[in-house]
């Protein structure tokens, strides 16, 4: 099949073709508002966002999150800030140039309305996160301070010291909390998705597990938003929370959404380094820290002095000697490859995968105290997870997977090619290309949920009508049973190995095969393990307990179940853009000296996925990508 | 080299809220470090799940001291022993080798326990749902820096913003007193001047709530800060009552 993908894009010049949706799009009147349910699954800044503004708009909303409370999701932990084109500092920054670097940022690969209005909304949203009471930083005469963030050569990023996603996320739960008094919506914590009923082609609700009473329920609506976050989890160690996980996305991708791009998945370069098997999570350490420290390692390979004891001439300073003119502060791709050679070519510390990040040349220069005047909580961080302090011996880091670009299709108005479907934030594909700029992703998560979904969602069910379909129907109850089947089936396997460490073998696996750099080799080896991993899954888990009680081994389970399955679905992805493009090298495809060549002849498409059934090869559809107000070009930081 | 230690965790079990709970012991073995506590949970759970048995339930996600989804009493002491760290961030470096840690869910009426280390805390939730928000809708905001904010007053409102949700401040407390959270929101919104509006509905809406729930009333032993692992000040919690107050 080849169907074109339809983007559904007003015909206007870029600046104006927001404008122009919302200018011809019917309206939803209050009245009938009030007769139509929102089901909103996930509760981050997309999620909890969307979920506050439909209400205050009249929607009946029902929230579902699997954590204890809307507050915990993962939106909490982004350290750095949040983009707006306000051009407070008078530095030449405006919308086109916010618009401008993210596309670029991309590699290309983003549609250019979207990124567009994204940057156009994103003063909107300081507007209303400074009006919700968030504690943004400020300078001396009370007004918003603003930092360069992620190489960006303009100042716009707006922060509350390190905890902006937390303080954004705290604003749209308030948010979120106001809305229960009025009754108009309500909340389901503790509720895993775990289908999504489609009758028609047109979505009609979700089929979900209370994860206390193991009670699987189903909940019909008029539209079903997914705001579920991003799979990087799929490498199993990675930068995002523990309960991370694709089941929302996948489910919805058996049942006919397309997946787009799913191969692009960020890989963050400093974060802590994995020891030993027994690692859960690999914390982020902002990248700002690449300001003021310097990555190395030592020249020798086998050199095991203590950093210290290593003088300056056996340091191999690569990012500076390699990119003279950005050095420490390259791209976050560039700088997870170049780690990764280093450590590949035996030169990492102690022979492992970790590089230095070393602040010593800084606090030498600066002093110790305007170092911790910077960075003080990130030291702090570092000492307490590691029990070393930065300020003696330097950093240790190593790249981590660390935010999908790729995601659920979604066209113009955020809906997905299933009538009814919308998706948000970093659950979609859309606006982030093959790499994500710093600061960018919250900035998505709150466009998409405070701003385009209420104005998109209304024009779709004016159009579409109510479903008359409810939980009663046929469909949900079977939908219920293939939910039921499979949750007995994990059950009753009892074999000899945890889900836990089937889900190492696969994120282990994914890394070396699927991960910063990646080969046509690589990337067939990997489609012949995983049918094998998959089978030892389903005959040789162990997963203890019932199913009607809280059981965190079995939610795991599903969970790992669905990565075997989206990891297949990611590396097919991968061996068939056959270009190195945003933060993923493609071995194949590089210059004469020997740095990514993205190629545009080839793969200026977004690639979206159909599913075609188990066992069957999935289909292509190809989103062409056009570009009116940019040119493409190779990035170069040499 | 790694070093290595071996602790025996003695740990609450209990199957659901109206069944009975007992300690349980569990040997680590010899383990890294390196671990963090609940990578040590996480461990005995694989061991424990291969055996058949179940697995020790608790509640845990970003393991980076954020989403204030983990917690329970480490010896006695909510978070466990070392001060400003939640327990996903508490290493076995910070334990003694050979020791004996003692694991229980935080203990407080309003907190029903669950499941071994799981416990209901929505009672917060519920309090802020009263009303620890700025009641403005999506659409209406003036430009952000029409209102000039001393630099000073956001510093505060942003230290008591910090608070993560965790309940240790409960759990740590003799009355069970959720009067460090209630102040931290309050406190935050009474330092900006978006929070001028509502400030006096405020501040009584949520103590109501927090009585409703079934938190005690503070008696001022300062536990809570103590075992708070973003160290909200104490102060929040006294410009809370000066809120409550003049808001009477």
């Amino acid at each position: 099949m080849t169907t074109m993908p339809n983007a559904g894009l007003p015909n206007a010049p870029l600046p104006e073709i927001w404008a122009r949706f919302q200018e011809t799009s019917p309206l939803l009147s209050p009245a009938n508002r009030a007769k139509r349910t929102i089901l909103v699954v996930g509760t981050g800044l997309a999620g909890s966002s969307a979920a506050a503004t439909l209400a205050e708009q009249g929607y009946r909303v029902k929230v579902f999150c699997l954590q204890d409370s809307p507050r915990r999701a993962h939106s909490v932990a982004a350290q750095g800030g949040i983009n707006a084109a306000k051009n407070y500092k008078n530095d030449g920054d405006s919308v086109f140039r916010l618009f401008h670097d993210t596309i670029k940022g991309g590699d290309f690969r983003a549609r250019e309305a979207n990124v567009y209005r994204l940057a156009q909304l994103s003063n909107a949203i300081i507007d209303h996160c400074v009006a919700q009471g968030i504690p943004f930083t400020r300078e001396y005469g009370g007004y918003l301070a603003n930092r360069s963030f992620g190489g960006a050569q303009v100042s716009r990023t707006f922060y509350t010291k390190g905890q902006t996603g937390q303080q954004l996320l705290l604003g749209s739960y308030g948010a979120l909390l106001r809305q229960t008094a009025g009754g108009r919506l309500s909340l389901h914590p503790r509720t895993e998705m775990l289908d999504l009923v489609v009758v028609d082609n047109r979505v009609r609700g979700i089929v979900v597990r209370h994860l206390l009473s193991g009670q699987v329920e189903a909940h019909a609506g008029d539209a079903v938003v997914l705001a579920t976050g991003g799979y990087a989890n799929l490498y199993c160690l990675s930068t995002n929370a523990r309960s991370g996980n694709v089941t929302a996305l996948w489910r919805a991708y058996r049942r006919g959404a397309w997946f787009a791009n799913p191969c692009f998945v960020q890989i963050h370069p400093t974060c802590l380094p994995a020891q030993g098997s027994q690692q859960s999570k690999l914390t982020l350490m902002s990248e700002s820290l690449r300001n003021d420290g310097r990555v190395w390692v030592p020249k020798a390979a086998g050199d095991r002095r203590r950093a210290p004891d290593i003088p300056e001439d056996a340091r191999d300073y690569f990012l500076e000697a390699r990119y003279p003119a950005f050095g420490n502060l390259v791209p976050r791709d560039v700088a997870s490859r170049q780690i990764k050679e280093q450590c590949d070519l035996g030169l990492g510390i102690d022979g492992g995968r970790t590089v230095y990040l070393d602040l010593e040349d800084a606090i030498r220069a600066q002093g110790l105290t305007a170092i911790r005047r910077k960075y003080g909580n990130l030291l702090d961080m570092y000492q307490r997870l590691t029990g070393d302090d930065p300020a003696n011996e330097p950093m240790r880091i190593y790249p981590a997977a660390h935010y999908s670009m790729g995601g659920l299709w979604v066209d113009y108005s955020l809906m997905s090619n299933l009538s009814g479907l919308f998706v948000l934030g970093e659950a979609n594909f859309s606006d982030h290309g093959a790499n994500r700029l710093g600061a960018s992703a919250l900035m998505q998560g709150l466009a998409d949920g405070y701003f385009i979904l209420p104005n998109t969602l209304g024009p779709y069910l004016a159009q579409a009508g109510p479903n008359p379909i409810d939980a009663r129907h046929d469909s949900f109850r079977s939908s219920q049973e293939e939910v039921n089947a499979q949750l007995g089936r994990l059950l009753r396997i009892r074999g000899s190995r945890t889900a836990a460490d089937l889900h190492r073998e696969l994120g282990l696996m994914l890394w070396d095969h699927c991960g910063i750099v990646r080969s046509e080799a690589g990337l067939r080896a990997a489609l012949a393990k995983l049918p094998r991993l998959r089978e030892e899954f389903w005959g040789n888990l162990m997963v203890p307990g019932v199913g009607v009680d809280l059981n965190q081994a079995l939610e795991l389970a599903g969970r790992v179940a669905d990565f075997l399955e989206c990891g297949e679905l990611v590396v097919q992805d991968a061996l068939h853009r056959r270009e190195s493009c945003g933060c993923h090298l493609r071995e194949e495809s590089r210059t004469e000296d020997h740095e990514p060549r993205r190629r545009d002849e080839g793969y200026a498409y977004v690639a979206a996925w159909e599913y075609r059934g188990q066992g069957q090869a999935p289909g292509l559809h190809r989103e062409p990508l056009a570009f009116t107000l940019v040119t493409p070009g190779q990035r170069s930081y040499r | 080299m790694e070093k290595l230690i071996h602790l025996t965790l003695r740990v609450w079990r209990q199957s659901g809220p109206d069944r009975p709970g007992r300690f349980h012991d569990y040997q680590s073995g010899p383990v890294a470090t390196s671990l963090s506590l609940l990578e040590l949970l996480d461990l005995v759970n694989e061991r424990l799940t291969l055996n058949g048995e179940e697995p020790i339930a608790f509640d845990h996600d970003c393991r980076e001291g954020t989403c204030g989804a983990c917690g329970a009493m480490v010896d006695g002491l909510a978070h466990g022993p070392k001060a400003e760290t939640t327990l996903c961030q508490l290493h076995l470096r910070d334990l003694a080798d050979g020791g004996l840690v003692v694991i229980e869910p935080f203990r407080a009426w309003a907190f029903p326990l669950i499941k071994d280390l799981v416990v209901d805390r929505s009672a917060l939730d519920r309090i802020m749902a009263a009303g620890g928000y700025v009641s403005v809708d999506t659409g209406g905001a003036p430009e952000a820096n029409v209102i000039p904010i001393p630099q000073p007053d956001a510093d505060q409102a942003l230290a008591a913003a910090s608070c993560i949700g965790c309940g240790a401040c409960v759990a740590s407390c003799p009355h069970a007193s959720a009067m460090l959270f209630v102040g931290g929101k309050v406190s935050q919104l009474a330092c900006l001047p978006q929070g001028q509006p509502e400030r006096a509905r405020r501040v009584l809406a949520m103590v109501a709530a927090a009585d409703r729930e079934g938190f005690g009333a503070c008696g001022n032993h300062r536990e809570c800060e103590a075992a708070c692992p973003k160290r909200l000040s104490l102060r929040h919690l006294a410009r809370m009552n000066r809120e409550y107050l003049s808001a009477r």
